[in-house]
């Protein structure tokens, strides 16, 4: 199309109810994303419930089971302890992040030098390659050669075994995943404050309200929406982990850092039982949409009471 | 009044300090050991500039292990899948917004919000049917459940800020739909293509859990080959943290130029996939 060729129309001629319809149909521009969706998104969802009622190895045939396979979940110790090892570390890997979070967005709020370049340092955690993170540092968690223990002998804390005790492994992923992921809550949140209008600070200070003051009953609360979409992200993402654990520890020692994810990729892809695979994705998946919704309506709660105080 | 505007200074540098060190020692500390040969990485005290530095660890990581076939690899399946998720995506992202069909977005969220494994599971079962294994094919369809979602929740939050009134002027003038799309709404939207190519390329880079499922010896995307490297190298650290370092320096450079784009699409809600 060239300008001047449009230019030869009568420009009068469309009235303006029929402005959107004209010029043809939208769905031209929809249809090939979603053929795409379709089938690489929807198509599995549907085909995991099928093969879900199925006893079905990889290399074997299949046979309807109806239900089996989720009975079978509930007599699963491993698949119980994989549920508990998903929320304590889910729990850990969503409060650490975002309470840090909260403090990084404020801290990058204020004017400093250089403070795009530091922001974007920060941020390098959450962009960099996951694996290649993930094998630096479990050098890094040796015991006799990583150079934590060196730093915790600096200030006179005992060496720890890291990622190799059972009862420490969960926390030291959790390490990980927070050094990964506080930039994605400070960025969120970053958003929040930059949306703050600065009409409440002015008449606080007339008020003479302390800095303290201030963040506690104006900062705090307007930005509380913004704490809620990212602790909402990090949740869904930090239940979903896979790269880190994989890569650093397996699952292991033992069991003792298996979350349902791990163990989902082993029942399907190490013992190829992809029936009971297909269980436990579609209770995985079930779990994950529950969590959103879970905190969506918490969400809405927090905005509620907000309006509550406001009225 | 001058003192203790000079310590809330001093307060808010040591914050910035505590904030950035981890994220920056973190990488110099990777870097260190790439460097380092094995007598040095086991020193205690560690050291962290050697002596001698061990240029050698990242020579046997580009000479061995097949880097090359490797990188090649991650640039196909990352490459393809980014543009072929611009292709549909950008018009996708367009159609949805000017549709006003916010509730359709859902699928989208839902995809983002979809553990990977699940999709894993159908789709490997369905390759293999295909006779696709053994193929970069598998990978770079796969990817596309990373892109797409990327692409298309960007590409709607840009077209929904992008003004309306040159479109409908475009209408009246007798254009068509994808005349209006092509020469009105695409040259606008650039800076969010932009924003949505970067993340769509990073993300799909940094994937993981699709190559271990579909990748054999051939197909093994930088992420995947990096980590089969534990069991070659006999954990050597030297040339695993090198190679490391090499898997991950071009997101890294990525992040550090793009930081603006970045930051501006992460904000926009837009976040990893997969």
């Amino acid at each position: 199309m060239t300008p001047s060729l449009a230019l030869e129309k009568p420009a009068a001629a469309a009235p303006p109810a029929s402005r959107r319809r004209a010029g043809g149909s939208l769905w031209p521009f929809v249809l090939p994303a979603l053929i795409v969706v379709a089938s690489v998104i929807v198509f599995p969802w549907g085909f995991t419930i099928w093969m879900s009622l199925n006893e079905w190895q990889i290399g074997g045939g299949s046979s309807f089971v109806g239900l089996a396979n989720y009975g079978r979940l509930l007599t699963d110790l491993r698949f119980h302890d994989a549920l508990w090892h998903t929320l304590y570390f889910t729990a850990l890997a969503v409060i650490l992040p975002v309470v840090l979070g909260l403090f990084s967005a404020i801290v990058f709020h204020q004017n400093f030098k250089a403070r795009g370049f530091l922001r974007a340092l920060f941020v390098m955690p959450m962009m960099a390659t996951p694996v290649a993170i993930a094998l630096v540092w479990a050098m890094m968690f040796h015991p006799q050669l990583g150079v934590l223990n060196y730093l915790l002998s600096l200030v006179g804390i005992p060496p720890q075994l890291w990622v190799f005790h059972p009862s420490t492994v969960i926390p030291s992923l959790v390490l990980v995943e927070t050094w990964q992921w506080t930039p994605l809550v400070m960025l969120i949140v970053l958003g929040g404050l930059a949306a703050i209008p600065t009409e409440p600070y002015e008449s606080a200070l007339i008020d003479g309200a302390s800095g303290w003051q201030m963040f506690w009953h104006i900062t705090l609360p307007l930005v509380l929406p913004f704490v809620m979409v990212a602790a909402i992200i990090r949740s869904i993402d930090a239940i979903k982990s896979f790269d880190i654990i994989y890569a650093i520890t397996q699952g292991g020692p033992g069991t003792a850092s298996e979350t349902v994810n791990l163990y989902l990729y082993s029942v399907a892809f190490a013992y190829y039982d992809i029936g009971y695979g297909s269980a436990i994705a579609v209770v995985f998946f079930l779990m994950v949409i529950g969590l959103a919704v879970l905190l969506l309506w918490l969400k809405k709660r927090v905005q509620w009471t907000e309006v509550g105080i406001g009225a | 009044m001058r003192a203790k505007r000079l310590l809330n200074r001093i307060g808010l540098w040591f914050a910035v300090l505590m904030i950035v060190s981890p994220a920056v020692l973190f990488f110099v500390w990777m870097l260190s050991l790439s460097l380092k040969y094995e007598v040095d990485n086991a020193a205690y005290p560690p050291i962290l500039i050697p002596e001698n530095f061990a240029w050698a660890n990242y020579a046997a990581v580009l000479e061995s292990n097949r880097f090359g076939t490797y990188f090649l690899n991650s640039v196909l399946v990352t490459g393809s899948a980014t543009l072929l998720g611009l292709l549909v995506g950008v018009p996708a992202g367009y159609g949805m917004a000017r549709m006003k069909a916010t509730k359709s977005a859902v699928v989208v969220l839902i995809a983002r919000m979809t553990p990977g494994l699940s999709y894993l599971i159908p789709l490997f079962l369905l390759f293999q049917w295909l006779g696709l294994m053994g193929t970069l094919l598998p990978q770079i369809i796969i990817h596309l459940v990373i892109t797409v979602p990327i692409i298309i929740w960007i590409m709607i939050g840009y077209f929904e800020t992008t003004p309306l009134e040159l479109e409908e002027a475009a209408v009246i003038d007798g254009a068509s739909r994808w005349q209006v799309f092509r020469h009105v709404a695409l040259p606008i939207a650039k800076p969010g293509i932009t924003v949505a190519f970067i993340l769509a390329v990073i993300f799909s880079w940094n994937n993981f859990v699709f190559g271990i499922v579909l990748a054999g010896r051939e197909t093994r995307t930088l992420p995947v080959a990096v980590y089969n490297m534990i069991s070659f190298e006999q954990l050597s650290w030297g040339p695993l943290a090198a190679g490391a370092l090499l898997v991950t320096l071009p997101v890294l450079l990525l992040t550090v130029l793009a930081q603006r784009q970045i930051v501006a699409g992460l904000t926009a809600g837009a976040v990893k996939g997969g």
